[in-house]
């Protein structure tokens, strides 16, 4: 290796080198599914079980509390004649153009609340406070506004949503090491750099949390909503639910319960929790 | 008063650091905290100094005049040529890889993309981390980050890299061959720099002169040159030797506090 003459070492030099890189580099292991599987299957056998033995018990008339037997058998027909898939896809639409909304007024005003100091101590504790709201206390205002309409749901599911995001991005912020921030100023990142290259990404985790809450909170006020403000021929899932319950029909009720559930949790962990993950993993903060 | 200049007027007999004077104090009027006193320091262009001093003795304080994050209360820093700051932790952002924490620092000073994939590549080299390019932070070992962060300090074109206890959190052995990767470095760019360390053996194996500084307020105390050829050894007996005589100094230094009543 031509290099320069003292060093006549240089090959043993990068030996050790190359070694302890080797020695002292952190080892990952691959996650595996079963393990993670396996305790969910059975806490829905255990869940089913225990319903089971519910009604079996007669505590309640099975009119009101019928079994997973007959609720299950129900579901079965309501996918096989495809209302499940409508109504759902009715419902999600809702819940995709709310929750995009959502996500844009929450990235900007969250942005906007971070990077100004003034705005922050103006805004900051009104956003939180904001997300303690129940979104269900916005409807009287959402119905008087924009009547039974769908603009009345999305009002409700963004100010449901909205904050949670924007929150998420200001702990985000919050979060950041010290050190990472000098690091970023000693680099020369200034202004919009500064919060293009070093803020935004810093904040990423939070900003994961809370896209994360976000859907949850925007999937409970649209429910409330679908059941509050009923749209003629929008056979929506909340609609649906709402024609059950009018006429009695405890088995349907429940089916679409389970729906509402099913959704909620695919959602999660199909979308939120896994970009989550994914962040907490590149950032190195995931714990496995 | 800061002064930066261009590294255009980077002229052989000027120093690339000076210096005169320099006071900083913080807190009111009332409860003072005087960090530097009447500092004088003036450093050559590719000399290698370090700093040892116990605690108290303004040295973070120093470093960031240096870089130019804070200004002095009276006195003039000047420095000649862009600096670099390293700490004892790497700070790299965990959100990039190795490479694109290289990237940044050429991407905040607006290199090309072309030539930035160049200059990443290279400098991924220099520091001999070229396999990891594609690691993140967290999948980096404790001295691979710090080499990282180097190079980080080499893509700024820094002429001058301040280091803030930059092997601190490292073991033993690590330590040992970060010393031997740094002198290799230095030797083959002879970027000025200005080393801060506890470590009165490391200040030995590294320095070509060593300052000795009080605390409170920081001065310099007492100043030696380490005469010895390079490559240097931590282990030999005539580092042993001056890293012998630098506690000395220190220790006498550490003795003069003994009776201070004021405890802050």
């Amino acid at each position: 290796m031509p290099t320069t003459p003292e060093f006549h070492e240089t090959n043993e030099h990068d030996e050790e080198l190359a070694g302890l890189d080797v020695l002292d580099s952190p080892t990952t292991q691959r996650r595996k599914w079963w393990p993670m599987l396996w305790p969910k299957l059975a806490a829905i056998a255990i869940g089913l079980s225990l319903w089971q033995l519910v009604v079996w018990s007669g505590w309640k008339p099975e009119y009101a509390l019928p079994g997973p037997a007959s609720v299950f058998s129900t579901l079965w027909e309501l996918l096989l004649d495809g209302k499940v898939f409508s109504a759902s896809w009715v419902t999600l639409q809702r819940a995709i153009i709310g929750y995009g909304l959502a996500l844009i007024i929450g990235v900007v005003i969250g942005a906007l609340i971070v990077q100004s100091k003034i705005l922050r101590s103006a805004f900051g504790s009104f956003v939180t406070g904001l997300q303690t709201m129940p979104s269900i206390a916005w409807f009287p205002l959402a119905i008087l506004l924009f009547q039974i309409s769908e603009q009345a749901i999305l009002f409700v599911v963004v100010l449901g949503a909205a904050p949670a995001i924007a929150n998420g991005l200001i702990s985000g912020a919050d979060a950041i090491p010290p050190t990472i921030l000098r690091a970023g100023r000693v680099l020369g990142a200034r202004r919009f750099n500064y919060f293009r290259y070093v803020i935004l990404p810093g904040a990423m985790p939070g900003f994961a949390a809370g896209t994360k809450q976000g859907w949850s909170f925007a999937w409970r006020s649209l429910m409330a909503g679908e059941l509050l403000v009923i749209i003629a021929k929008k056979q929506s899932i909340g609609a649906l639910l709402t024609i059950n319950r009018s006429l009695s029909d405890a088995t349907g009720m429940i089916a679409w319960m389970i729906v509402i559930l099913v959704i909620g949790i695919l959602a999660d962990a199909l979308v939120f929790s896994r970009f989550e993950r994914a962040v907490l993993k590149r950032w190195g903060l995931a714990n496995s | 008063m800061t002064t930066n200049t261009t590294s255009s007027s980077l002229s052989n007999d000027s120093p690339a650091i000076e210096l005169d004077d320099v006071s900083k104090f913080f807190g009111d009027e009332k409860h003072r905290v005087e960090a530097l006193r009447s500092f004088d320091l003036k450093v050559q262009p590719g000399e290698f100094v370090c700093l040892v001093g116990a605690s108290g003795c303004g040295k973070s304080t120093l470093l960031s005049l240096l870089a130019n994050l804070d200004t002095t209360s009276t006195g003039t820093v000047t420095t000649r040529g862009r600096t670099a700051l390293m700490f004892q932790e790497a700070a790299l952002f965990p959100w990039r890889t190795a490479a694109g924490n290289i990237d940044i620092a050429l991407k905040l000073r607006n290199v090309s993309r072309q030539e930035r994939k160049e200059r990443v590549a290279e400098l991924l080299d220099v520091v001999r981390l070229s396999e990891a390019a594609k690691k993140r932070p967290h999948q980096l070992s404790g001295g691979m980050r710090q080499r990282v962060a180097l190079a980080r300090a080499f893509a700024q074109d820094a002429d001058i890299v301040l280091m803030d206890e930059p092997f601190g959190a490292l073991d033993a052995i690590t330590r040992d061959v970060l010393h031997d990767e740094l002198e290799r470095l230095w030797l083959e760019r002879k970027f000025t720099t200005v080393f801060v360390t506890h470590n009165v053996r490391e200040a030995a194996r590294l320095g070509d002169r060593v300052l000795v500084l009080t605390s409170r307020p920081g001065r310099i105390a007492n100043e030696l040159p380490i005469g010895l050829p390079r490559p240097r050894r931590m282990d030999s007996p005539e580092v042993a030797a001056y890293a012998a005589q630098i506690t000395k100094l220190l220790r006498t230094e550490v003795r003069r506090h003994a009776h201070d009543t004021r405890v802050s």
